[in-house]
């Protein structure tokens, strides 16, 4: 079990400003797996996510405590260098955010920074657009602006460009929020093929979507987390009764 | 409220909104009258002047004949060089203000500061101009000098609009950037800079204009009363189109006989100001293609 960790969080605190956001967090996430992070708005759910990948940083005036390890290395140690940390820990946004680029240029950006060579580009791009499932819709216009792509495709197109940085993470801010339910249905089947080679930890505000698309789900609530277990067992069993009412929309 | 007094109602308010939307109307119109008379005066009174041989030939019988080749060519130079320092620095400023310094008290101060240079009048600026380019640091009356001085003159104006450019930049760009592993300046350069560049620009627009038409600052720094002969480097002073109409129409050799000529050299500055932002927004419209979200 243990070796199967990816990402071990440990007694983390976090503030904004002078706001506790999290307390004492600690929690491992496993590898291959696909985790749900759930809770009612403002629990703290999309606060660690952020932290994972130290995209909190960008606030000012925020402060982490405790310690969050990636391969045996606290991210948070002053010598780590968030950009190599954010290389191996993609992200997919709540809404879709392309750049005004063209949809090639939207892949290549990351490894062309990251030096990919322009030789092997175009395989990386026609791959990244494979995995997401978006190649047979775009490998026509990938010289056309990224901005004409609908909702749903724009999000597949962002979880592609994450993918061709080949990370070992992907985290996923509510991605289908923003999305109709066709797109929704569609990037649900994309999370259950990546989870064969990504470890996956998701946000949602859709308990079905945990409940379908996740191994494990924690539940957070006021900046706590109040359960954390296999989602079967969440969903069916819960152990804590702030989980049950939770999920069976008492409150939340 | 009874029907009729409701009715009553509805009519006062639609009353007081035609009331409101005639006195918009009408300060746009006269926005517009106002612009359109100073041209139209413009082009009435110098059109005549106007002819190839004017903005070919130099100045010929102590500047009471012949054309403002010279004066138009340092103006364009001085307009460029205030571009080429005041575009840069501007942007550099901006860039730092907006995307890596921390917000707070100092900050503040600088951009309280930075307000407080755009309200500076521009004679002190020529007076800084002369103290410490021409005089401090050597360069003498001379375009670099006068470049100098009106690139710092224009600075306000400049970083001013890159600060709204760049804030108008969505954060999701950044985030997303920054998400895939790229620095936090290659961000910068590639995604924030070249989404602001449009919006940059229209903002330097208005300090061009400014730069290519001021007087006072470039009257000690660079500006020549007469020169026969074309600048062949930076260190030398050229003549200049704002500085010339001054010299012409209040010390010239007879005031009354070139006014034809004064009003030509101001429709020919009103023309090289266009000239130039039309350059600019050509190049506004060419970084705006893909570029919309």
């Amino acid at each position: 079990m243990e070796s199967n960790v990816i990402i071990s969080v440990n007694q983390v605190n976090f503030y904004y400003g002078a706001v506790r956001a999290l307390t004492d967090i600690s929690m491992k996430f496993r590898k291959n797996k696909v985790t749900a992070l759930i809770g009612p708005s403002g629990c703290g759910k999309s606060t660690l996510l952020r932290l994972l990948n130290r995209m909190n940083e960008l606030i000012d005036g925020t402060r982490v405590e405790g310690e969050i390890l990636f391969e045996h290395q606290n991210i948070y140690e002053p010598h780590v260098d968030p950009v190599e940390i954010r290389r191996k820990i993609g992200m997919v946004f709540q809404k879709p955010n392309p750049f005004p680029k063209t949809i090639y240029n939207n892949i290549s950006y990351g490894p062309k920074l990251n030096g990919v060579t322009s030789a092997d580009m175009d395989e990386l791009v026609e791959q990244s657009l494979k995995q997401a499932v978006l190649w047979d819709e775009v490998k026509d216009i990938l010289n056309k602006s990224a901005m004409n792509l609908s909702g749903g495709q724009q999000q597949r197109l962002c979880i592609a460009r994450a993918l061709a940085m080949k990370p070992d993470i992907l985290l996923m801010d509510e991605p289908t929020s923003a999305l109709d339910p066709i797109s929704t249905a569609k990037i649900e089947g994309l999370i259950e093929e990546l989870k064969e080679n990504y470890t996956i930890i998701i946000v949602t505000h859709n308990m079905q979507q945990a409940a379908r698309v996740s191994d494990e789900t924690a539940f957070f609530y006021l900046g706590n987390l109040i359960e954390y277990n296999k989602t079967e067992k969440i969903f069916t069993t819960p152990d804590v009764k702030q989980t049950e009412d939770y999920i069976t929309g008492r409150f939340g | 409220m009874n029907k009729a007094t409701h009715r009553n109602f509805i009519r006062w308010r639609y009353f007081k909104q035609s009331v409101f939307f005639t006195l918009v109307r009408a300060s746009a119109l006269v926005i517009t009258l106002a612009l359109g008379g100073i041209i139209l005066y413009i082009i009435m009174n110098g059109f005549s002047a106007i002819s190839w041989d004017f903005i070919t030939k130099p100045p010929t019988d102590a500047m009471t004949k012949g054309g403002i080749m010279p004066a138009i060519l340092g103006t364009i130079y001085l307009t460029v060089g205030a571009i080429a320092t005041g575009l840069p620095l501007g942007i550099a400023s901006a860039i730092y203000l907006t995307e890596y310094a921390k917000q707070g008290r100092i900050i503040r101060l600088i951009k309280i500061g930075i307000n407080c240079l755009a309200g500076v009048p521009s004679v002190v600026f020529g007076l800084f101009g002369l103290g410490f380019f021409v005089i401090f640091l050597g360069f003498g009356s001379s375009i670099l000098a006068g470049s100098l001085t009106l690139g710092f003159l224009i600075l306000p104006t400049i970083i001013g609009a890159s600060e709204e450019a760049l804030k108008a930049v969505p954060q999701t760009f950044r985030e997303a950037s920054l998400s895939l592993g790229v620095s936090k300046w290659q961000t910068t350069y590639r995604i924030v800079l070249p989404n602001a560049m449009p919006g940059i620009l229209t903002g330097s627009i208005l300090g061009i204009g400014r730069a290519a038409g001021e007087t006072a600052p470039i009257m000690f720094t660079a500006a020549a009363y007469f020169t026969a002969k074309l600048p062949g480097s930076i260190f030398d002073e050229v003549m200049a189109l704002p500085y010339h109409i001054y010299v012409l129409a209040t010390a010239g050799t007879n005031i009354e006989a070139t006014r034809p000529i004064q009003f030509g050299t101001v429709l020919v500055l009103v023309g090289v100001v266009l000239g130039i932002d039309l350059i600019a927004i050509i190049i506004r419209g060419y970084m705006r293609r893909n570029k919309r979200w």
